[in-house]
């Protein structure tokens, strides 16, 4: 359809209002497209600037101290984060592909149609409220906050993404490999498991990417169910540190030793989120390109 | 897919296999199931968590939990009204929403419609990247750069300007240094914009080829043709963009928190400090015992906050499914779309 409109030429014949109107409206589009971008570069310029210069040695191997002392790092919060992100990655990836692959193969009653319209309004589900969940429900009832519950946490942000993203690459795969696969013999889970599946691999591979994304940025979830800890801790039972919740915490206080670090995990989280969904995006163009 | 008919396995000679291969096909099945049941059982979980922890505060506090004005969670004087956190939820979502639909909804037919070549796919991940950036980074942006920018530059000048003009002036009276309900505004405005534009792309890009190019047989001329031909087949679907990033503001918790100075105003000023929903919950959940009524409070505050989220989003996809049906059109190409937008998933 752009192909047609690029190529559509004005008759010399319209009149001078309606050729303005046209003008005025073409220079508003322009207008709100140069205005939704100069956030993000301000704000990419003023990360990394203010994120490259707190970049030290001392920001990944030491553990934070006291404002007073110099040479405080993220350390704990970087494990933490590690630990944490991991944890929910080990929940939601069987979680959400199994989901996915009973919506795009065995999806077309009426139960599918609850699972998908349940996936999609969890999407919009504010973090904070997985964090009060489970809160409510995992901190509460163990005595403590921990990595554990953090992991819990995000894994209901990440199922859902998971589910619909693994549902929309199975549909790329063309049908014609499970009849193939079927006529060999194959029993429909075999199918499903060794021709749909890989097939689809990549994307599987960019909803994991596109979960894990959202899930390392999330700041409110982690700060209600891990608390945060000044000190390395590797019992996901315990109260765990995280990178944004550093940041979080750092970024209030008085201390500019602290606001540097602050900025320091800003800028790690900035690069490690866009380089996870830009790979995420690149992946799934080439993926679809293939499957057409 | 669905459609597959089921092989002949009855025919096959080794009825063993076939049994176990029946077998293993209705296991993995009803793994299938069971998991994809296990997301609606979460949500209806979640829902009965948040409820049955904040009925205490409601049942003790009644009407007066969401019209009260005095949010004191100190034991001894605890009273809960979070007029104060409603309304500065539905303040900075509105300003969120003045501020980023007519770019979004902009943005959106920039891309889709204006023809714009070989700019459009890098232009389209850039405002993608936009909804990538974590809150919290959004937050320390926001605290460090935008708030004394407000503060010395837009909110004088706004103050100076639109302040002088009667009735409206009352909202953009400069009230001091300090975050401030409009500065949260603009920040969730800048946040909520992706998805305003990822939603009304997908509306739009399901009106049909015929209706553009009906418009233009007629003569019109491109901005016509999208007044005429475009946006009234995708208005309700562009309704349910702005529900879905209403909804995506109404919740946003960090960013908010560390921009809007966290105090329990209700002033007529947007240059006024405020504080929200999700904030309050952020701020005062580790000192929520079990001993008082402060943890029912929050975890009720949560559950207002999640039934007005999902409510947005069920409403906006029903408005923008039915925009598609409307079009007549068919399930692959609205999947296409939906696998488009993705990246925001």
């Amino acid at each position: 359809m752009s192909a047609t409109v690029s190529t559509f030429e004005m008759p010399r014949t319209i009149s001078s209002q309606r050729r303005t109107k046209d003008r005025l409206f073409s220079i508003a589009l322009w207008t709100s497209v140069v205005i939704a971008l100069i956030p993000l570069l301000l704000i990419v310029y003023r990360v990394v600037r203010l994120g490259v210069a707190a970049i030290s040695v001392n920001l990944f191997a030491h553990t934070a101290l006291p404002a007073s002392l110099p040479g405080g790092g993220l350390k704990q919060a970087f494990l933490g984060t590690a630990m944490i992100v991991g944890l929910a990655i080990a929940f939601s990836v069987p979680l959400g592909v199994l989901t996915g692959i009973y919506l795009a193969e065995y999806g077309s009653g009426r139960i599918a149609a609850v699972v998908r319209f349940t996936a999609e309004i969890l999407l919009s589900i504010p973090s904070i409220v997985a964090g009060a969940f489970i809160w409510a429900l995992v901190v509460v009832a163990l005595g403590n906050f921990s990595a554990l519950a953090a992991g819990i946490a995000l894994t209901v942000l990440m199922w859902p993404i998971m589910a619909r993203a693994t549902e929309e690459v199975l549909r790329l795969v063309p049908t014609e490999l499970r009849e193939g696969g079927l006529a060999l013999g194959y029993p429909r889970w075999r199918v499903i498991m060794r021709i749909v599946l890989p097939t689809a691999g990549a994307g599987v591979f960019t909803a994991i990417m596109l979960a894990v994304a959202r899930g390392l940025g999330e700041t409110a979830p982690v700060l209600l169910t891990a608390l945060g800890n000044d000190f390395v801790s590797t019992n996901p039972l315990k109260p765990t540190d995280a990178v944004p919740l550093r940041v979080y915490n750092y970024a209030q206080s008085a201390y500019p030793a602290w606001r540097a670090l602050a900025w320091g995990g800003a800028l790690m989280l900035l690069v490690g989120v866009l380089v996870l969904s830009v790979t995420a995006r690149m992946l799934s163009i080439r993926q679809q390109r293939r499957m057409r | 897919m669905a459609t597959i008919g089921v092989p002949p396995h009855a025919d096959a000679p080794a009825a063993l296999l076939t049994r176990r291969r029946r077998f293993g096909d209705r296991a993995f099945r009803w793994t299938t199931l069971v998991v994809s049941v296990g997301l609606v059982v979460m949500l209806a979980l979640l829902l009965w968590v948040l409820a049955d922890g904040g009925w205490r505060a409601i049942r003790e506090f009644g009407l007066h939990f969401v019209i009260g004005r005095d949010w004191n969670p100190v034991a001894g004087r605890e009273t809960y009204g979070a007029l104060p956190f409603i309304f500065g939820t539905a303040v900075t979502s509105l300003i969120a929403m003045v501020l980023a639909m007519p770019i979004g909804v902009g943005v959106a037919l920039f891309l889709n419609e204006s023809g714009a070549g070989w700019i459009k796919n890098p232009l389209a991940v850039l405002v993608d990247l936009l909804a990538a950036i974590p809150s919290v980074v959004y937050g320390l942006w926001g605290l460090f750069v935008l708030v004394p920018l407000f503060d010395h530059t837009v909110e004088p000048w706004l103050s100076a300007s639109v302040g002088k003009v009667p009735v409206v002036g009352g909202l953009f009276r400069y009230q001091g240094p300090g975050g401030d309900m409009f500065t949260a505004g603009v920040i969730l405005a800048i946040m909520i914009l992706p998805i305003v534009t990822a939603v009304t792309r997908e509306v739009v890009s399901v009106v049909s080829t015929d209706t553009r190019e009906a418009a233009m047989a007629l003569g019109a001329t491109r901005y016509e043709t999208i007044r005429l031909g475009v946006l009234p087949t995708a208005r309700p679907g562009i309704v349910g963009a702005g529900m879905l990033g209403l909804g995506r503001a109404l919740g946003e918790t960090i960013a908010v928190a560390l921009v809007i100075g966290n105090s329990t105003n209700i002033s007529a000023s947007l240059f006024k400090s405020g504080y929200t929903i999700p904030a309050v919950i952020a701020n005062e959940f580790r000192e929520a015992t079990s001993a008082g009524v402060h943890r029912s409070a929050l975890l009720f505050l949560a559950l207002l906050l999640v039934l007005i989220a999902l409510g947005m989003a069920s409403v906006s996809r029903l408005l923008v499914r039915r925009t598609a049906r409307m079009m007549g059109d068919d399930v692959a190409a609205q999947e296409e779309a939906a696998a488009s937008t993705l990246g925001l998933a």
